[in-house]
């Protein structure tokens, strides 16, 4: 099992040294392409990681690194990280595949996919850390490859949506980065499962609440809560469509993952008491992003907010500090990541063929891209939420999860987070609308290969799927992380 | 196969046939036609294969029969695929499953040949039949949310269908968000039903109610569903997304107005009916029903659209089955339902094959008409005279029970008296849009009235019969509860003669003109439905876009602005200081000597003091 679980991240580190040797040897193509042969040799790993799932975790495997720094090389995978290990192999994958055969912008297909299979290595090293240094260290990694995939590829303003994120997420960083010493150096570990089962290493109250504070304001720009979001408005609207697919789909959930495994699993009296504030800034969040969604005019951008409501949906299940809404918080991600993951992919098919993203000059797609636009038309809903769809389980039950609080104030949130989905609903619907109904805007008539071409419906379709599955099937999702989430809580008296 | 499996193969098999049929190649109309048919056939077969299982007569309260997988878990709450039919229920499944087939069948005359979205079009009704069936047959309630939803979405789709209506877009919008309105309410009330019960079955709230005394939950959660089911059921204030939903092609109104969507409301109401009586919210429901019924009844009798009418009417029919259940007569709301389900669904599909030769909506553009089209004329007043509720047709039989009830009830006496000043207008805007349409002189010249193609008169045939026959036949099924009193059936057939007689008076005395012309002024404000779109405009719409734009701009020059502004802040500095070291050699010679000065005294004096 060990070696299944090593390998999920030497695959993706040889995949970078084999576009290496594409590039060396002047073979750039034989590169890209054996670089999405090792994502695809890395999406199996990931699934063979669920062979044996009967232990606590399911494998784990530790190597003294820097015993000083409390480092150790310490990786593991439980039914908490394992859909979204999943996720991540996945969406890279989808990414390599679309990029290899598509091309990308500017050329240098090789090179964009050996960042994203760096980036890649990094989200797993942060799913799989059982350290809270190395954590650190993967949480790190993923930075810089993907500053390089939006600087590197991106639209028009790539140069100043790059610096923007990297300088506003590495902020996020060094807050965590004294989190993590502060836990540390009071604890005399780094040891995530240790410190859990410990209830937080036996640091007093007041420590706790510091170290959680610290934790979740790092992790919390990079889901992003509001108000910490403004970087992902311009990343996303200036990032070439794998690297929003990447950002929105799994980038984003290192925050939300980070917040359950280290901030609660580690602090979890700092996370009993900082839990209201978060849960009020997470229906801000909620709201607020469904207000700006109704009024945006750009596809990506409004893509990119509605991001930050249903990460808003995400947080508050987290925020509950119950079964329930751990459990909700861990669906969401993985809806999220699927749904959000496709319609970045059809907005950068939209606006490949349109040349433009303003909702105002689109308009008729249905008329001229049935394909497309029917595509669209299903993202768009299942993001809205709709049951049966893989959105609605995380958000009705992160709803439900405050409820179970049963106290004034998680009634309120519960009944605002509920009116934020009718909201979803308002902002979505009005981008159909202004997208495929009504006659062909002047982008849209002047369209050219209005008819899917094979390697979109090849990227779209699994992605689509998983929706409809993930919708249809919840357990699917829900199963592995079954009690692994009440062994976060347990700490936590209730 | 176990009761719960037979039950949910009901909805399982038209939603194949809808993934199927959105696979379909668009070319292929005549395949994706097919595929339709057969899932709402197929469905047809399960529904009699679930007769055979001897189901009981009324919905079982707590029965581990329905009791299905668990699909999915969150901390101590399961969601449970758990389903099953009574007797009472079956009915319900069994309109669907009959108005869903002749819809798909009509379908085929009437849009087939030009329209290029056919395939989608075929596959999102056999998804709407699969939701609708979901909701009936869901023995847990956030089983049968999916269907709930499902079925909003599918009305959206199908709304916004017609390219060449520029309105339709909007109105496909409108019909989601203001339902979804209602959906906010009917989620949470589930969510706080089901986290009080420990279970979202009908049997763990059944449970919960027998043990709980706590008041303030029943209440909240009942007027929390009750406002989904105002919502999906077009009942003031949420019915405006209604008669703008006439956008959508017209075997689709049918579908949405007879048996699926307005239904569903109503039907969620009966099964959670024990909750209002033990919220005590029926009062609630009863004015709301008293509000939409006059209301809408008015609505349509200053209307010139004959889809508005009949829509508007919807609205008025569907009050009555609130009434019902808010006297607690549950089996007759069904029964209600299921006679409303067939005369409706044949007057859509009528008014379809009215439209397609006349080539518009508008009454004032027809006249007639049953001169070359004799079954559509024969059919159409079937229909319209089961509305009216003219004995022996189906409307007759439900209208006189749930008017009985609600006059056997000790507190309808205000409900019953609205009760019959709409039947009177019921009668009188039946009347009137029966002569429009059929009697008196064509308004437009060279109109030839002539029967639709077979594809669709057949499903007119189909559904006029059990229109006259099925109430003589009711008391076979549990749906004929009660007794009618003859009070309240005296009083209610004076009423329905007076109605048709000011109708039939008025427009005897000019022939060419609209008998609505009397209402003077208030013609204009009936027909726009109070103006309670406008009101709900500035209310609601304004003020959230108003909102919104708000939002956009806080957010990009305060929260994105400080951020920003750090960042420009930061690199401001950031130049002063390298201004600052950016000096010539003996400059930074000095400098250097200076720091080296300052260090050397500070090591001085820190010797001294240290």
């Amino acid at each position: 099992m060990n070696a299944v679980l090593l390998s999920v991240l030497v695959v993706p580190a040889l995949g970078i040294l084999a576009v290496g040797a594409g590039a060396w040897t002047g073979n750039r193509r034989l590169g890209a392409v054996l670089g999405t042969v090792f994502a695809g040799v890395g999406l199996f790993a990931a699934i063979a990681l669920a062979a044996d799932h009967s232990g606590a975790p399911w494998s784990r495997l530790t190597w003294e690194w820097v015993p000083q720094l409390g480092l150790d090389f310490d990786i593991g995978v439980d039914g908490v990280s394992y859909p979204l290990v999943l996720l991540s192999a996945f969406l890279t994958f989808l990414c390599c595949l679309y990029t290899v055969w598509k091309g990308a912008p500017g050329g240098r297909e090789d090179q964009l996919i050996a960042l994203l299979l760096a980036t890649n290595l990094g989200m797993l090293g942060v799913f799989l850390s059982f350290n809270l240094v190395l954590f650190f260290v993967f949480f790190e990694i993923v930075l810089l490859p993907m500053f390089a995939i939006i600087a590197g590829w991106g639209g028009p303003a790539r140069r100043h949506a790059s610096v923007k994120f990297a300088l506003y997420t590495l902020m996020g960083s060094l807050l965590l980065l004294v989190g993590i010493f502060v836990i540390v150096t009071q604890a005399g570990t780094g040891d995530i499962i240790e410190l859990t089962a410990s209830g937080g290493g036996g640091l007093s109250r007041g420590t706790q609440l510091l170290a959680f504070t610290l934790l979740a304001v790092g992790l919390a720009i990079k889901a992003p809560l509001w108000p910490l979001h403004s970087w992902l408005p311009d990343a996303h609207t200036e990032a070439p469509t794998v690297g929003s697919v990447i950002l929105a789909g799994v980038l984003l959930k290192l925050g939300t993952y980070g917040l359950i495994r280290v901030a609660v699993g580690v602090a979890p009296e700092g996370a009993e008491q900082a839990a209201p504030t978060l849960a009020v800034l997470a229906v801000v969040a909620i709201i607020a992003a469904g207000l700006i969604c109704l009024a945006q005019t750009e596809l990506k951008r409004l893509i990119a907010y509605s991001s930050v409501g249903h990460m808003g949906f995400v947080l508050l299940g987290i925020a509950t500090l119950t079964e329930a809404g751990l459990t909700a918080a861990l669906i969401g991600n993985v809806a999220h990541g699927l749904i959000t993951g496709l319609l970045f992919f059809l907005a950068g098919s939209v606006k490949d063929r349109a040349h433009t993203g303003e909702l105002a000059r689109l308009g008729g797609l249905r008329e001229v891209a049935p394909g497309l636009s029917g595509l669209l038309g299903f993202a768009a809903i299942a993001s809205l939420g709709l049951p049966g769809l893989a959105g609605f389980w995380g958000e009705a039950f992160a709803v439900y999860a405050a409820v179970q609080r049963d106290q004034t104030l998680w009634t309120v949130l519960a009944v605002v987070a509920a009116i934020g989905a009718a909201l979803a609903a308002a902002y979505l619907l009005r981008m159909l609308r202004l997208v495929t109904h009504g006659p062909p805007g002047e982008a849209v008539a002047a369209m050219s290969g209005t008819r899917l071409r094979a390697v979109e419906v090849t990227s779209f379709v699994p992605l689509a799927v998983g929706v409809l599955a993930v919708g249809l099937l919840p357990f699917i999702v829900q199963a592995p992380i079954g009690a692994a989430v009440s062994g976060i809580l347990q700490a936590i008296s209730r | 196969m176990s009761r719960v499996a037979w039950a949910l193969a009901l909805p399982i098999i038209p939603a194949v046939a809808a993934l199927a049929g959105f696979l379909v190649p668009l070319k292929a109309r005549k395949a994706a036609a097919a595929v339709g048919t057969a899932g709402s056939a197929g469905a047809a077969v399960v529904l009699f294969a679930n007769l055979r299982l001897g189901l009981p007569e009324l919905p079982e309260i707590e029965a581990s029969s329905l009791d299905g997988p668990v699909l999915v878990r969150f901390g101590d709450v399961a969601v449970t695929l758990s389903a099953g039919l009574s007797q009472l229920t079956w009915w319900v499944a069994a309109i669907v499953v009959l108005v869903a087939l002749l819809v798909q069948v009509f379908s085929v005359g009437y849009l087939l040949k030009d329209d290029e979205r056919y395939a989608p079009y075929a596959a999102q009704i056999s998804l709407f039949t699969a939701a609708m069936l979901l909701v009936v047959v869901s023995d847990d309630l956030i089983l049968l949310l999916i269907g709930w939803e499902v079925m909003g979405a599918c009305s959206y789709l199908l709304i916004g269908h017609d390219r060449r209506l520029p309105e339709a877009p909007g109105a496909a919008v409108k019909a989601f968000l203001v339902t979804r309105v209602g959906d906010v309410g009917f989620l949470l009330g589930i969510l706080v039903l089901g986290f009080n019960a420990g279970g979202f079955r009908y049997g763990d709230i059944a449970a919960f109610m027998t043990e709980s005394t706590a008041t303030t939950v029943f209440t909240v959660t009942a007027l929390l569903i009750m406002l989904g089911a105002i919502g999906k059921s077009a009942q003031f204030p949420l019915h405006t997304w209604l008669p703008d939903a006439m956008a959508g092609p017209t075997p689709i109104s049918a579908l949405i107005h007879a048996a699926t969507m307005v239904a569903a409301g109503a039907y969620v109401l009966v099964r959670l009916s024990d909750l209002l009586v033990k919220g005590d919210v029926r009062i609630v429901l009863a004015v709301v029903a008293m509000i939409s019924m006059v209301l809408s009844a008015l609505a349509a009798l200053a209307s010139d659209d004959i889809k508005r009418v009949l829509a508007w009417s919807t609205v008025s029919q569907v009050a009555y089955m609130m009434a019902a259940v808010s006297v607690g007569a549950t089996a007759t709301a069904i029964f209600h339902l299921v006679c409303h389900g067939l005369f409706k669904a044949l007057l859509f599909l009528g008014a379809g094959a009215v439209i397609h030769m006349a080539g518009t909506n508008s009454m004032s553009a027809m006249g007639g008409l049953r001169k070359g089209a004799p079954v559509t004329f024969w059919t159409m007043t079937i229909g319209f005279a089961a509305l009216i509720g003219l004995p022996p047709l189906a409307g007759f039989f439900s209208k006189e029970h749930v008017l009985s009830a609600v006059y056997d009830s000790p507190d309808g006496a205000a409900l019953f008296v609205v009760g019959l000043v709409t039947a009177l207008l019921t009668a009188a805007y039946a009347t009137r849009a029966w002569l429009r349409t059929f009697f008196g002189k064509t308004r437009t010249e060279g109109l030839r009235a002539h029967d639709p193609n077979p594809w669709m008169l057949w499903p007119l045939v189909v559904l006029a019969l059990p229109t006259v026959l099925f109430g003589l036949f009711a008391g076979l099924t549990p749906l004929l509860h009660g007794d009618t009193h003859p009070t309240a059936m005296g009083l209610t057939m004076t009423a329905v003669a007076v109605g048709i007689g000011l109708s039939f008076g008025i427009w005897r005395g000019d022939k060419a003109a609209d008998p609505a012309r009397t209402l003077g002024p208030l013609r204009t404000v009936f027909a726009s439905g109070f103006h309670l779109d406008a009101v709900q405009n500035t209310l609601v719409v304004r003020p959230v876009l108003v909102l919104a734009r708000v939002a956009r701009r806080v957010d990009l020059s305060v929260v994105d602005g400080a951020a920003e502004g750090t960042g420009r802040g930061v690199g401001g500095i950031g130049r002063l200081v390298a201004l600052g070291h950016r000096a010539g050699m003996p400059r930074q010679v000095v400098s250097v000597l200076a720091g080296a000065l300052v260090i050397a005294a500070a090591a001085v004096v820190m010797g001294v003091w240290g």
